[in-house]
């Protein structure tokens, strides 16, 4: 009787509606990866772990009053960008990049903090300055945004950092950024991107000139877009059927359980089963929107709205690198890629979106 | 007056808002239609594209290379067949470092530096992406120590092979060849030729004598296996089954047997023999001395037994049946006769007075005899059985080059026999337009006179020399020597017979024909040039004995007669056939530095047709010619 009635405390909090696509996305993702390790059973079970602790993590944060969400932001956030600073001067090098921190017995990438930290401080400080709204704040928000995002890219991390970007975008997209200053901004950036390219590190400058001519490179950059093009091409309208696909089988494609995995569904599923993932996530996208419009304070609305769209933002930058359209950039496909930080950020977001939905009424602003 | 426009402010704030939402929702559906497009361009639209990727990706087909056709003499003696054994592979591509590896290899099995060596050349020559061998006929226990091993020997195999060997070793070397590593050379002639499909999965080809010649018969046809393998090109499972076509076995004319004894002949001297059937042209011994071990060539030869072949002044490698071209010396002379009988220049029985050397009108230059103060009066017969060189002085300048160059070109002499066998040199017989062309020279009338008794320019192969030999045994009708005498099919065991050709017919009457051989039979008899060689034998020879001199030679490339010692310099030549009323066998043989050639070249012919025509061995002590330098030109 206890348990139940503090089963339903904690149940009140959760959104069903959005949970249930999400199983259902998690579903998929557990037959997915059982095919793309080659049928490991191990590989299966840590992968439903990693679900399990996401799970308890959506759970665990949304049921946190947005308030003490707020309250986090700051130390959240300033912790977060000291650590930047920390793995910047004494971090580990791994495959050329410094991303990893060393803190005692194990070693973390603080730039994940700051996928969800970013957008939250933003989403603070928007909230605090609602009343008073000047250009002014816009671009104080911007340099706190600048701040992480410029730390992350020179690790180098292009992919997290862009992610960051967006998600810290999105706050400032969502919390009424002139639309003047909107379009001067991208008309700035579009100028910019000749400058930024000499900035851009040699490999990453080759994987965007191999998304163009990947068979000029065909055993080296341009492999992995080769590989898995030709795994999803030849997955055809309806796909070579579950654990039928080859590509991945016989280790043509690399990485088929992590970044890649897209590739391994678009062989087995063709393109019904893509069709199908790609409503799937418009569903949970439209879901979280529909929470986002219906949020009754602007730190509920910036942060359903930016959780939402880095969402999209991962799912559509993943498969749109797996099929060939963007160049390759170390970003998941959320909660399909094996990968446990990952998936916790994918759902300490969506917490937070339950949260702001569900506390609507309880907050007192 | 502030409040109502702050909440009217808030309300505009949150219709701008909610066309935020709408507007990103706008570009999640635009983006995700720009991804479906994707999906449906490259899964619908480029799908069978992508798929064909998929399955080449998937799908290879491993050739199965064929066995090699057997090689085996007239008796069915196994000159070359395959032998199976395991062979320890590197593939350079997966390996890191090669020393470590070899070294710790070396800690496994049996590594020499001479097969350290011989990886290294075959490495020097090998494609990309080759394996290449570095020990051959590993034992058990080696198979073993490797396969336990493997995991921490990336890019090492133990596979088994087959290999092709020579059981007769050194015997004929040269007429049988070698197969070696295939080289990009190679590579780059099968493909031009369109045939390099056919040897995927081969690394070894045919490189010198009838194992170059025939290696499109002798090698096959690869099968293939459709494999799934993965991506590291490990097999998944077979798919499907194509089985190679072993290649066919070839069968020769050469007496296997008769070869050894005529090789045995030659003792310590260098030089070559040809023995044909003169009715088919079929290669019954084809020796080339000093010969080499084509066993060596198989695997790879190592640096320093090649340089010590390829280096050696004896040039063992050199076929000098077909690439040695020497001056016919005076076995020319009965062709010279018979051309004397065809312009009627001469008869049988014209007789000259020989005073020991010939001069030509208005000239003091003497050209003299090989016998001090001449043979006295010579007719025809007398001219072959003595070696007259005065006879054949004189009747040369009366012939002229062009007749000579006419009629003597109808036995072969200077072009290529067109034996089955490449790398044949033409030799050389000379005329006013060779010599025009080669030394913008006009000819000189003292070179006819040296070339009536085959000096001068003259120069044959011994294989051309056996052809007009046995052109002459068989009545002018010219046959093509040949070493195959039928094909296998390795499928069928079916015997295809290779036809004898022709090459030309020439028209010789009988009776002028009777005048020369008659003349040759005498050369074997008490009072001819070869008595000594053809001394008891049971069978009628016809044979003419010859000396070819040294001095202003042209053989082929490298090799330089010149390092010879002034007192052996001349070669010795011998021609004969047998049974003289019944032709069974030709044979030509050069001596080199043998000196004359009744007493240095003709045993060893006088062997070969002993064994040939009676089965009868050569008697031990008689197995190679003393080498006699005091025997030098005594009568020729």
């Amino acid at each position: 009787m206890q348990i139940k009635r503090w089963l339903l405390k904690i149940a009140i909090h959760l959104d069903f509606p959005l949970l249930l696509l999400l199983f259902v996305l998690m579903i998929l993702s557990l037959f997915l990866q059982y095919s793309a390790s080659g049928e490991d059973k191990s590989h299966l079970l840590m992968h439903g772990i990693n679900m399990l602790i996401a799970l308890g993590v959506l759970v665990l944060v949304a049921n946190i009053p947005p308030p003490y969400l707020l309250a986090l932001a700051v130390p959240l956030y300033t912790t977060g960008v000291i650590l930047l600073v920390g793995v910047a001067l004494f971090g580990d090098v791994v495959n050329g990049s410094r991303r990893w921190l060393h803190l005692g017995v194990t070693r973390i990438q603080p730039s994940e903090i700051l996928k969800i930290a970013t957008p939250l401080m933003l989403a603070w400080y928007f909230h605090y300055h609602e009343a008073t709204l000047r250009l002014k704040d816009y671009g104080i928000a911007a340099v706190l945004l600048a701040i992480p995002v410029a730390l992350v890219a020179r690790q180098p991390d292009l992919g997290t950092a862009l992610l960051i970007a967006a998600s810290g975008f999105y706050v400032l997209f969502f919390a009424g950024l002139p639309w003047r200053a909107l379009f001067g901004m991208i008309v700035a950036g579009a100028a910019s991107l000749p400058i930024l390219w000499h900035f851009l590190h040699d490999y990453q400058k080759r994987r965007v000139l191999t998304l163009l001519h990947p068979e000029q490179d065909p055993l080296g950059a341009g492999y992995h877009i080769i590989q898995s093009s030709i795994a999803i091409g030849s997955g055809g309208s309806f796909g070579k059927g579950w654990l039928h696909g080859t590509q991945a089988h016989l280790d043509f494609l690399p990485e088929h359980s992590t970044d890649f995995v897209f590739a391994v569904f678009g062989e087995e599923f063709g393109l019904l089963g893509n069709v199908f993932l790609l409503l799937l996530y418009l569903a949970i996208i439209a879901r979280g929107l529909m929470i986002t419009v219906n949020a009754s304070t602007l730190f509920a609305r910036l942060m359903a709205g930016s959780v939402t769209l880095a969402f999209f933002t991962y799912a559509f930058v993943n498969m749109g690198m797996v099929s060939g359209l963007l160049p390759v950039v170390g970003i998941p496909l959320p909660m399909m890629s094996y990968g446990g930080t990952a998936m916790v950020i994918v759902m300490l977001g969506f917490g937070i979106v339950m949260s702001v939905k569900s506390h609507r009424k309880l907050i007192k602003s | 007056m502030n409040r109502p426009t702050e909440i009217r402010h808030y309300r505009t704030e949150i219709s701008g808002f909610r066309h935020r939402v709408m507007a990103a929702a706008g570009i999640v559906v635009l983006l995700f239609l720009f991804l479906l497009g994707r999906f449906f361009y490259i899964q619908v639209i480029q799908y069978h594209h992508y798929f064909a990727l998929g399955e080449s990706n998937r799908i290879s087909f491993l050739p199965i290379p064929p066995n090699r056709g057997i090689i085996m003499d007239r008796n069915g003696v196994v000159l070359a067949h395959n032998y199976s054994a395991y062979t320890l592979e590197l593939t350079p591509a997966k390996i890191d470092d090669l020393d470590a590896t070899i070294d710790q290899l070396s800690r496994l099995v049996n590594i020499t530096a001479a097969d350290r060596k011989r990886f290294k050349k075959t490495l020097s020559e090998s494609r990309n992406f080759d394996t290449l061998p570095l020990r051959t006929r590993l034992t058990d226990v080696e198979v073993a120590r490797v396969a336990a091993n493997r995991y921490r020997l990336p890019g090492v195999e133990v596979k088994a092979r087959l290999f092709r060997q020579y059981p007769l070793g050194t015997s004929a070397s040269h007429l049988i060849g070698y197969i070696g590593r295939m080289n990009d050379a190679d590579v780059a002639a099968l493909q031009k030729a369109g045939r390099y499909d056919n040897y995927r999965g081969t690394d070894h080809l045919g490189k010198v004598g009838i194992e170059q010649s025939y290696e499109t018969l002798l090698h096959g046809k690869t099968g293939a296996e459709q494999m799934e393998t993965d991506a590291n090109g490990h097999a998944v499972q077979s798919l499907a089954r194509i089985a190679p076509v072993s290649g066919d076995n070839l069968v020769l004319y050469l007496d296997s047997k008769l070869q050894a004894i005529a090789e045995q002949a030659f003792g310590n001297y260098k030089g070559a023999l040809v023995a044909l059937d003169p009715k088919t042209g079929g290669i019954l011994a084809f020796v080339s001395r000093p010969d080499f071990d084509p066993n060596m060539f198989v695997d790879g030869i190592d640096t320093a037994d090649w340089d010590a072949l390829n280096n050696s002044p004896d040039h063992p490698l050199i076929d000098r049946a077909l690439r040695a071209a020497y001056p016919e010396g005076s076995t020319v002379k009965p062709f010279m006769a018979l051309a004397a009988l065809h312009y009627g220049l001469r008869s049988p029985e014209d007789v000259i007075a020989d005073p020991g050397y010939f001069s030509l009108p208005g000239s003091t230059h003497r050209y003299r005899d090989w016998k001090h103060g001449g043979h006295g009066m010579v007719n025809m017969h007398k001219a072959i059985v003595v070696s007259c060189d005065t006879y054949f002085y004189r009747l040369a300048n009366d012939m002229g080059i062009d007749r000579m160059h006419q009629y003597l070109s109808q036995f072969g002499f200077g072009r290529k026999t067109g034996i089955d066998l490449q790398g044949e040199l033409p030799g050389l017989l000379p005329s006013r337009e060779w010599k025009a062309k080669h030394s913008k020279q006009p000819w000189y009338p003292g070179e006819t006179v040296i070339a009536g008794i085959g000096q001068g320019y003259n120069l044959a192969t011994p294989l051309q020399l056996a052809v007009a030999t046995a052109a002459l045994a068989n009545g002018g009708m010219t046959m093509r020597p040949q070493l195959v005498e039928a094909v296998i099919d390795s499928r069928t065991g079916q015997r295809r017979l290779v036809p004898p050709q022709p090459l030309t017919r020439i028209d010789i009457p009988p009776d002028q024909l009777k005048v020369i051989v008659d003349a040759m039979i005498d050369v074997t008899r008490p009072g001819g040039t070869a008595s000594a060689a053809s001394a008891g034998a049971p069978y009628l020879i016809a044979a003419k004995t010859g000396t070819a001199q040294v001095v202003g030679i042209r053989q082929n490339e490298k090799y330089d007669a010149r390092h010879v010692l002034a007192a052996n310099r001349d070669h010795a030549v011998f021609i004969a056939f047998a049974p003289a009323d019944n032709p069974k066998i030709a044979v030509a043989v050069f001596v080199e530095n043998g000196g004359h050639g009744g007493s240095a070249a003709g045993p060893i012919a006088r062997a070969v047709m002993d064994y040939y025509l009676l089965g009868k061995l050569p008697k031990p002590s008689a197995a190679g010619p003393a080498i006699d330098a005091g025997a030098n030109r005594h009568a020729d």
